[in-house]
């Protein structure tokens, strides 16, 4: 095993602590001035099945799941099992190991709980050992944990045998689960770690894998944190303190983080009854001056349409964000996927004023939900913030400085009273909420309960008054100002740096991409170059309103570009081609829809093969789409 | 200044206020029972002392949908089934506003069932006028969920087969802390009533009675009605929910048949509202979440200062 980096896979059931492990151990590999990033996979269901978190940690920036890892460590699923017939459903009872060969690189480590997990069930374990040169500790960390404390603290047990074995200093784990646990259940915990580091020490050879873990330094301190936790943290810091949804995965983490937080910072959290209300509710709250924001996933998100129109013709301030998983329907719930891009740009009726933001990292996340709030509430539009199940869940160590930002409450163009008071109105005090000749199509508002501001907001159309009117002329007015909004928009958005370019200036091939898929494409050009492959990359973080120029420059100056996306049918491939009306023959897409996002190593592999040697794909996890004009 | 210096303030409100003075030509048909809704809240937001700009209505879609154009205050004319859901937040987001959410029969038992069983439940503070006539009105004359069973129509032409909705139970059973009947050719009745349920602090439910004589020509079949607060052939207190429960069997079970009773059938004026237990359990704010916006010496909290350790 390479001191580069450690790739360290935890594999279990649900339900046994695979996630909170795993975030503690990435925790205490960044405190140790490493790099960190982690990726999750986790069945749809509550205790058992197939669960596995990988850490990646390096002394360099990772920015991505590696390929394949290097350490695993594979607890029994403690739920396979049918407590009422002592019978195994199926082969589930191996799956920690059996699931998780694949893609453990030559020369790793394997340490299994073989308390609980044969490898007798496992097909020709012993052949693909010695094959793969892999270092196999069979430890029963079941019993190790129940002589000591509780079943479920093997987990814990794994840890200390990976610190025997990679040598991390158990002292750094102990720190993390003394903030963590309470007293009574840490005294065990620490025990059972510490029985575990001493038998491996003295029963086994440690030093025969060369598993010495990198060591690094960091300039300044990190912070640990999900794309979830960073678009809740943008948020509040742009003075959001109204939130209304409804439970659904992988949405479920922004609105959780945000109901736990709301209430301490004098704001409100509405769990409601379905997800056209929760988006409803957002409209009301902001309609009355207040920052809000709704969100769900592909399947919510479609019961939102409605309400997103509404917000629309209303020019009501709103934030939407969508957590795209895997679909049609309710699809694969807890698998990444990119394929709800069409529908956030194109859902709900009529000609459509919208903003849609993509971040591209844990970072940009927080920049994004920022952005996402000034933009709705400075133009009076919805926008919607789209990344997938990949950044929503993993973890990353950013700079804790990134974080260290003014808030902004501002709620955009917005009269006092005073200033209504010299304002357009109708003969009977009607305020003219909608007036046309706002240059970038934004007409100041006024809130209910202030004097002189009465109007009508309404989901027809409507003359400046709020009226509901259907004459030719006030109709064209009024769509026209609406849609000067968006040049407005994008002008703005040029300025934002939202458009991330890596890799050589003037290299010959070029790599499209949006959302989530950055971190891999990024390390993906640079495996290219190193291999003499000359290739940059550009992640478009902003869809709606398109960077047309900017992309139209990037594409100008390749010879060709590989367009990378999670999904089956091109969606953001067709968006560029759709909104540049040109260079679809330049144009070829790497699609992966199998429920896990790409390893930077398919990139390298989809491109040189595509591009550079026009040869065929092996095997089916990834999908070549070739040029319209192929 | 205040920034919402319209909310609170003590003045003689005239009825005539709310009437815009350019008024749009209602396009209500001639003897529609929308009008007397219209009447009836002109009438009785001077009596609790609303002024317009402290008042948001928010509507649905339909011909009921209509009523913020011809009432001259705040106004959120909102989609098909959902003005509940957005009054809830308006609401909560300053709860000094009097807010007051109206749709139809259709728009508020059918599309918008679900919002109205869950806002019942929550009791929120507002009142809810759900115009009842019936009849899918504005999409000319389709069955409702109100339409009793056997209703012909263009899209039900063997009569429908269910039984209509029963407004009153559902609301009781659903949680609502005032529940009533008016109907739109009781003006005075109905303008009492309307005051009383704004004047409640929690989820008012008022079924109104609102004849259609374009697309419905039996709606005289309401009449006589009977007012159980008054008359003395029901000794009746509406505080006893078995008693509420008990005439609304009887009134929705024979709706259909003659007398029709009108009147508060529930109030429960001990329970909180919604907005009131959220305080309790700390989940909102004391003062209005809108002023914030509007007070430039508040310090907004940053996420920095909150939560980075915990990700240290």
């Amino acid at each position: 095993m390479s001191a580069d980096e450690l790739i360290w896979r935890i594999a279990g059931g649900s339900g046994d602590g695979i996630a909170s492990t795993s975030q503690n151990f990435a925790k205490a590999l960044m405190r140790s001035g490493l790099h960190v990033f982690t990726h999750r996979h986790y069945p749809s269901r509550i205790r058992g099945g197939h669960t596995y978190v990988e850490v990646r940690a390096s002394a360099d920036p990772v920015k991505s799941r590696g390929d394949g890892y290097n350490f695993l460590l594979a607890l029994g699923d403690s739920f396979a099992r049918n407590p009422q017939e002592g019978a195994y459903y199926g082969n589930e009872e191996a799956k920690p190991l059996a699931e998780n060969l694949d893609e453990l690189r030559e020369g790793g480590v394997i340490v299994y709980d073989s308390g609980l997990l044969d490898p007798s069930e496992v097909p020709n374990f012993e052949e693909r050992v010695e094959e793969n040169n892999w270092h196999v500790y069979d430890i029963d960390l079941r019993s190790l944990a129940r002589d000591q404390g509780r079943e479920v603290m093997r987990n814990t047990a794994g840890v200390g045998v990976t610190c025997a074995i990679t040598g991390i200093p158990l002292s750094a784990i102990e720190e993390l689960m003394r903030d963590a646990m309470p007293e009574k259940i840490l005294e065990p915990n620490v025990e059972i770690m510490e029985t575990a580091y001493d038998l491996v020490r003295e029963e086994y050879d440690v030093d025969a894998p060369d598993v010495s873990v990198p060591s690094g330094e960091h300039d300044e301190e990190q912070v640990l944190m999900s794309g979830s936790d960073a678009i809740a943290y943008g948020a509040i810091d742009e003075g959001c303190r109204f939130i209304a949804g409804y439970p659904m995965t992988p949405w479920t983490e922004v609105f959780t983080i945000m109901s736990q937080n709301l209430p301490e910072l004098g704001g409100i959290s509405e769990q409601v009854e379905d997800e056209i209300a929760a988006a409803a509710l957002a409209i009301g709250a902001s309609h009355m001056g207040v920052k809000a924001m709704s969100g769900s996933s592909g399947g919510g998100f479609a019961l939102m349409g409605e309400p997103l129109g509404l917000a629309e013709m209303t020019e009501t301030p709103l934030v939407l964000i969508e957590a795209m998983r895997a679909g049609p329907s309710t699809g694969m719930p807890t698998k990444p996927e990119q394929a709800d891009l069409e529908h956030v740009l194109y859902t709900s009726q009529g000609d459509s004023q919208r903003v849609v933001l993509a971040p591209g990292t844990v970072a940009e996340a927080y920049e994004a939900s920022r952005r996402a709030f000034q933009l709705a509430y400075e133009y009076q539009i919805p926008s919607m913030l789209i990344y997938d199940q990949k950044l929503s869940g993993e973890l990353t160590n950013v700079p804790a400085s990134h974080f260290d930002r003014e808030p902004n409450a501002d709620i955009g163009f917005t009269l006092t009273e005073e200033e209504l008071a010299d304002q357009p109105h109708t003969n009977d005090g009607k305020f003219h909420r909608f007036q046309h000749d706002g240059e970038n199509g934004v007409s100041p508002r006024s809130v209910p309960g202030q004097k002189g501001g009465r109007f009508l907001a309404t989901g027809n159309e409507h003359n400046p008054a709020g009226h509901i009117d259907e004459d030719p002329n006030n109709r064209v007015a009024q769509m026209n100002r609406r849609q000067r909004k968006l040049d407005a928009i994008r002008a703005d958005l040029d300025d934002d740096g939202l458009l991330v370019e890596h890799g050589p200036e003037d290299a010959d091939y070029g790599i499209l991409t949006f959302g989530s898929q950055q971190g891999t494409v990024e390390e993906a050009v640079d495996r290219l170059n190193e291999n003499g492959t000359s290739v940059k990359a550009l992640t478009v973080a902003e869809l709606a309103p398109y960077p047309i120029d900017a992309v139209r420059a990037f594409l100008d100056s390749v010879e060709e570009a590989l367009v990378v996306e999670m999904n089956a049918s091109a969606q953001f491939r067709g968006l560029t081609q759709k909104e540049l009306g040109t260079h679809g023959e330049m144009l070829s897409s790497l699609l992966k829809y199998n429920g896990n996002p790409f390893e930077p190593a398919e990139i390298v592999e989809g491109f040189t093969t595509n591009i550079v040697e026009d040869g065929e794909l092996p095997g089916n996890e990834t999908k070549f789409v070739p040029a319209a004009g192929d | 200044m205040s920034a919402f210096s319209a909310i609170g303030e003590e003045r003689e409100v005239d009825r005539n206020e709310y009437t815009p003075e350019i008024e749009p030509q209602p396009t209500w048909c001639p003897g529609c029972g929308d009008f007397g809704v219209l009447k009836s809240l002109k009438g009785a937001l001077p009596e609790v002392g609303r002024t317009p700009e402290e008042t948001l209505l928010v509507t649905g879609i339909g011909c009921s949908g209509k009523l913020n154009s011809y009432l001259d205050s705040y106004g959120f004319h909102t989609i098909h089934g959902r003005s509940l859901p957005v009054a809830r937040a308006a609401k909560l987001a300053n709860p000094g506003v009097e807010v007051v959410a109206a749709g139809g029969d259709g728009d508020g038992y059918g599309i918008g069932g679900n919002h109205f069983m869950h806002t019942a439940r929550e009791n929120h503070d507002m009142t809810y006028i759900v115009f009842n006539n019936e009849i899918f009105g504005l999409t000319k004359g389709q069955t409702s969920p109100t339409s009793p069973k056997g209703h012909k129509s263009k899209t039900q032409p063997h009569g429908s087969a269910k039984t209509p909705i029963r407004p009153l139970s559902l609301s009781l059973t659903s949680g609502a802390s005032f529940v009533a009947r008016t109907a739109a050719v009781n003006p005075n009745q109905a303008q009492r009533i309307l005051k009383e349920a704004m004047e409640h602090d929690g989820f008012a439910h008022i079924d109104f009675l609102t004849q259609c004589p374009t697309w419905n020509k039996d709606a005289k079949q309401y009449v006589p009605y009977t007012d159980i607060n008054e008359s003395e052939d029901y000794d009746f207190d509406p505080t006893n929910r078995a008693e509420a429960q008990e005439l609304m069997r009887e009134t929705e079970d024979k709706l259909y048949e003659g007398e029709v009773l009108t009147g508060v059938y529930y109030r429960d004026d001990e329970r909180p509202s919604y907005q009131q237990e959220k305080q309790q359990i700390g989940e909102m704010p004391e003062e209005p979440l809108a002023e914030r916006y509007f007070d430039g010496d508040y310090e907004w909290e940053r996420s920095y200062d909150q939560f980075i350790d915990k990700h240290k």
